[in-house]
């Protein structure tokens, strides 16, 4: 019976039946009914030891290819200092629970502090939660959010510049919680904010969300857009880059009412998709409307500082049906990685990173628009990310950077494709990929 | 390290630094390409402090927490089992961690195999058809379920079916994931056991149930023996059984949902396939369906082609998406690694062991701790606090006690069916050596609730903290850093 992950010996195994007073550990389930006892026998591999498992990951891995990439799309290739893995490997964060046992949980319940200190430091809000899954399910929580504040409004409006994906799941949640969602349509690869200000007429709209940068990599400008919106009485909330957050206007400097977006940007691997981590901030009297979980600060019974789950009043466990979400748990080992990422680049830091990436995608930029091959898409103000069009068979061209072990711009369709630079890349690797994608 | 109480706001100083970046040879200027009035104002007020500073700073907080690796964690309905080691290694291979999402699936044939293995493995341990890993956590399982279940309604016209029936006995997740699903909440009543009522449950079904949720063993850790009966009465009335995969370790090598009759299920592989619970996620909550309910799960579906390759496709039925990419991969090499190294020769004595431990503590201490239901339970049970009621000792006062030993708590007033509900699960990982530590310290905390109670109700009096005001927080939170300082003004 003994195995390594599973200590008993036979004869541990007699002594505890024998305490409590059965034959078998079969005798253990004769409360089962007969008829579903599972009498075969699963169809997975045998035990394979750490060699073999070793050798099997190697083997799933060389069918990977690791690539140099020039994409984003909502992922986004970002560097992370050796250290935030070296300490998130740290056995006493990643192998403890939710802190419900503040007295033993110090270490979490503070890094969480501490995580939302820094978030509400980039989107200029009082109040940030402990996490959420990404940035999709972030924003599809606001829009409960928002319906939740406001009073018998039902109908949230999406810009059609945020990604595609974050409304698909948008969607999904309003579709079976009965919220209508309309989508305001863009004008040359920015909201209109003429079709806005009419959708907020008809007087039924809780909130809207807006990206800042949006899909296409754009700055929007959302001069007078809080007025407009506030004087319909809905709620406004900005979908945003958090990394991008330490040099483009913030949600709070927006008269946003809420923030949200994904994590992944702060250096999180890319990771096939996940684990990244969603984040909400809110201003103060969004706070009780505020899904997940918050920690905030006290003291104890010696006056000592300390910090606690708090507000819990508003969460699935105690309030069950009423609760503001269903959401228990999140990403917290993501947040504790945002936390020590933010930690080390610090105020100046994560300016670099922006200014790096800038830098790069307006050199690769540029360098496009010189071939005379691609010409801008658009004529918008970007940060790292960007859209151009071109005349070229672009599947076609992908297809041969693969070769060469580079992911190149996503195909947006209709000529359009869509590039993304970090502080990852080189000149050099930038100018390969242009020679590499005008050859022919 | 104890006394270490900073914050790391508190370590910075102005020009100190904890990174070093490539120099930058764009002779770009890419901001200034941004009109002013789209920048930030002020700037962000991060830290600025040294790697060395980074590396203390988390090492003491590290030091201030409690986890699976640091001792017992017997939290009731929580699972925490040993995270293995090797688990965490292979998960952080370059190989899949540096794959973009959306990289030509012809350059990650690697990650969507293990992503299809696992749906397999899934599908084959729970007796059910196909499985999505898209969804991010359990509650994010249980939500992503009730949609298979209200889309299957939908798609055949059955409009009516807007309610869910839920045990008064369930976790809060499952009336909270019904309400965000859109759905009512019905409420079946528990027989003393805990255990679904059936003649309760009988009058309740007509044409506008979608379904029930249930635990299988229930909330109490007793197995629900009439399951086959209620999954007829449900699937006669028109309605769906979704398995909340919560209490799922104890049936590993004995029972299948599937097989059972259930229709939908979520599991927790932060439970029951070992990835470690890092402090409150990431953790995976995969779907499973029987065969009719296959295309209702969400986008992106992994599938194999003819040929043997993978490829991704969105189908045209699916209820949606409830994820950006493919759900928390990292966390899924995790439980796909578990699964490997345990081999279909150990993975069927996990529920078995899971339950003989939780037995043995039940038998060893209900002499001490009132037992409120008797009988085999499965991988956890539920005491009533301390048998002695004059003692004035509480179920909190005995939780935080434990602390002092060196143990992590129970789960404590969950279930709400007793006033001091202690609920113990000690999964299969844990020696018999351990079981009878902790089983020393519970007879121990009892004698002092008799012999010296002010020890229990101060308690704890060795932790980092003492106990802390949370009245005060939650009255006037302060939940940033700044806020803090104001308030030490």
């Amino acid at each position: 019976m003994p195995n390594k992950y599973i200590p008993h010996t036979e004869e541990d195994i007699r002594e505890m039946l024998d305490r409590i007073g059965v034959q078998s550990l079969r005798d253990l389930y004769s409360d089962v009914p007969q008829e579903v006892v599972f009498e075969g026998e699963y169809s997975i591999p045998s035990a394979m030891s750490e060699i073999e498992l070793r050798r099997h990951f190697k083997e799933l891995g060389e069918k990977n290819k690791a690539l140099t990439v020039f994409a984003g799309g909502g992922a986004y290739d970002h560097y992370s200092p050796s250290t935030v893995a070296h300490l998130l490997a740290r056995s006493e964060f990643y192998t403890a629970y939710t802190p419900y046992q503040p007295e033993i949980s110090q270490g979490t319940l503070q890094y969480i502090f501490e995580y939302q200190s820094m978030i509400s430091e980039l989107t200029g809000m009082e109040a940030t939660n402990a996490s959420m899954y990404d940035g999709a399910t972030a924003a599809a929580e606001v829009m409960f959010m928002m319906v939740a504040s406001s009073k018998k409004k039902n109908r949230v409006l999406l810009s059609s510049t945020l990604s595609e994906r974050v409304i698909n799941v948008v969607r999904t949640y309003a579709k079976f919680h009965g919220v209508k969602v309309s989508l305001i349509v863009e004008k040359d690869g920015v909201t209109d904010l003429d079709m806005l200000a009419k959708e907020l007429e008809d007087d039924d709209v809780a909130g809207v969300i807006l990206p800042t940068p949006n899909k296409y990599g754009i700055v929007e400008d959302f001069t007078g857009v809080a007025d407009t919106i506030h004087s319909a009485k809905g709620y406004f909330a900005v979908f945003a880059d958090p990394s991008a957050l330490a040099v483009l206007r913030t949600p709070s400097e927006w008269g946003a009412d809420v923030a949200c977006g994904d994590g992944q940007t702060l250096g999180m691997p890319l990771a096939f998709g996940g684990p990244y981590l969603g984040f909400i901030s809110c201003n103060k009297g969004m706070l009780r409307k505020m899904p997940g979980r918050v920690v905030g600060a006290t003291k104890d019974a010696d006056g000592k500082r300390g910090f606690v789950l708090t507000l819990q009043a508003r969460e699935q466990h105690i309030r069950r049906e009423k609760a503001t979400s269903n959401i228990c748990s999140n990403q917290s080992l993501m947040a504790l990685y945002a936390t020590i990422y933010l930690s080390l680049l610090g105020k100046e830091g994560l300016k670099e990173v922006n200014v790096l990436s800038a830098d790069g995608a307006h050199y690769l930029f540029n360098r496009l628009i010189s071939t005379g091959k691609f010409q801008p898409a658009f004529e918008k103000p970007f940060l790292k990310e960007f859209v151009v069009k071109t005349d070229l068979d672009i599947d076609k061209i992908n297809a041969r950077l693969l070769e060469k072990g580079i992911m190149g711009g996503l195909s947006l369709g209709n000529g359009l494709v869509e590039f993304a630079v970090t502080e990852k890349r080189t000149k050099e690797e930038i100018d390969n990929l242009v020679e590499l994608m005008l050859e022919d | 390290m104890k006394t270490y109480d900073k914050l790391i706001f508190e370590l910075s100083r102005p020009g100190r630094k904890g990174y070093e970046l490539p120099a930058d040879n764009y002779m770009t200027d890419g901001l200034s390409a941004i009109p002013s009035g789209l920048l930030r104002e002020t700037p962000a007020e991060l830290p600025e402090v040294s790697e060395l500073d980074v590396v203390r700073h988390y090492t003491n907080l590290s030091n201030k927490n409690f986890g699976v690796d640091t001792g017992f964690y017997p939290l009731g309905s929580c699972t925490m089992k040993y995270n293995p080691k090797i688990n965490e290694e292979v998960a952080a291979m370059s190989e899949f961690s540096s794959l973009h999402p959306l990289q030509d699936v012809k350059s990650a044939q690697g990650a969507l195999e293990l992503y299809w293995n696992l749906q397999n493995m899934l599908a084959n341990i729970s007796g059910l058809a196909e499985f999505t890993l898209n969804p991010y956590a359990g509650a994010h399982g249980e939500l992503t379920g009730l949609m298979v279940m209200r889309q299957y309604h939908l798609s055949r016209g059955d409009e009516k079916r807007t309610k869910v029936i839920v045990p008064n006995s369930a976790h809060g997740t499952n009336p909270a994931s019904a309400m965000v699903a859109g759905l009512e909440v019905v409420e079946v009543k528990s027989k003393p056991n805990g255990s679904i009522d059936v003649e309760d449950l009988r009058p309740l079904l007509d044409d506008s149930i979608a379904g029930i949720m249930m635990t299988n063993p229930n909330t109490l850790g007793m197995f629900e023996t009439e399951i086959l009966e209620i999954a007829k009465l449900v699937h006669e009335a028109g309605g769906l059984l979704y398995y909340d995969g919560a209490n799922l370790n104890p049936l590993l090598g004995m029972v299948r949902p599937g097989d059972m009759g259930f229709d939908i299920m979520h599991i927790n592989l932060h439970k029951t396939f070992s990835t470690p619970h890092g402090g409150g996620g990431p953790g995976s909550g995969p779907v499973g369906v029987a065969p009719h309910l296959v295309d209702f799960l969400p986008n992106p579906h992994v599938k194999k082609a003819a040929d043997g390759t993978f490829y991704v496709e969105n189908v045209d039925d699916s209820l949606g998406s409830v994820s950006t990419f493919f759900g928390n991969f990292g966390v899924m090499m995790k439980a796909y690694a578990y699964i490997l190294s345990l081999g279909k020769e150990n993975i069927k004595n996990v529920g078995p062991i899971a339950t003989l431990n939780a037995n043995y503590i039940k038998e060893s201490l209900k002499d001490d701790y009132l037992l409120p239901i008797s009988g085999v339970c499965k991988h956890e049970f539920v005491f009533d606090g301390l048998k002695d009621k004059s003692t004035g000792v509480t179920t909190l006062n005995v939780a935080k006690r434990l602390l002092d030993y060196g143990f992590h708590a129970p789960t404590i007033y969950f279930p709400l069916l007793f006033h001091e509900s202690m609920m113990i699960e000690p999964t299969e990982t844990e020696s018999k050596e351990t079981l009878d530590d902790f089983i020393a310290v519970m007879h121990k905390v009892a004698q002092e609730a008799r012999e010296t109670p002010e020890e229990v109700l101060n308690a704890p009096l060795t932790t980092i903290v003492r106990k802390l005001d949370e009245t005060t927080a939650a009255k006037n939170p302060i939940l940033n850093y700044k806020a803090l300082k104001d308030s030490e003004k």
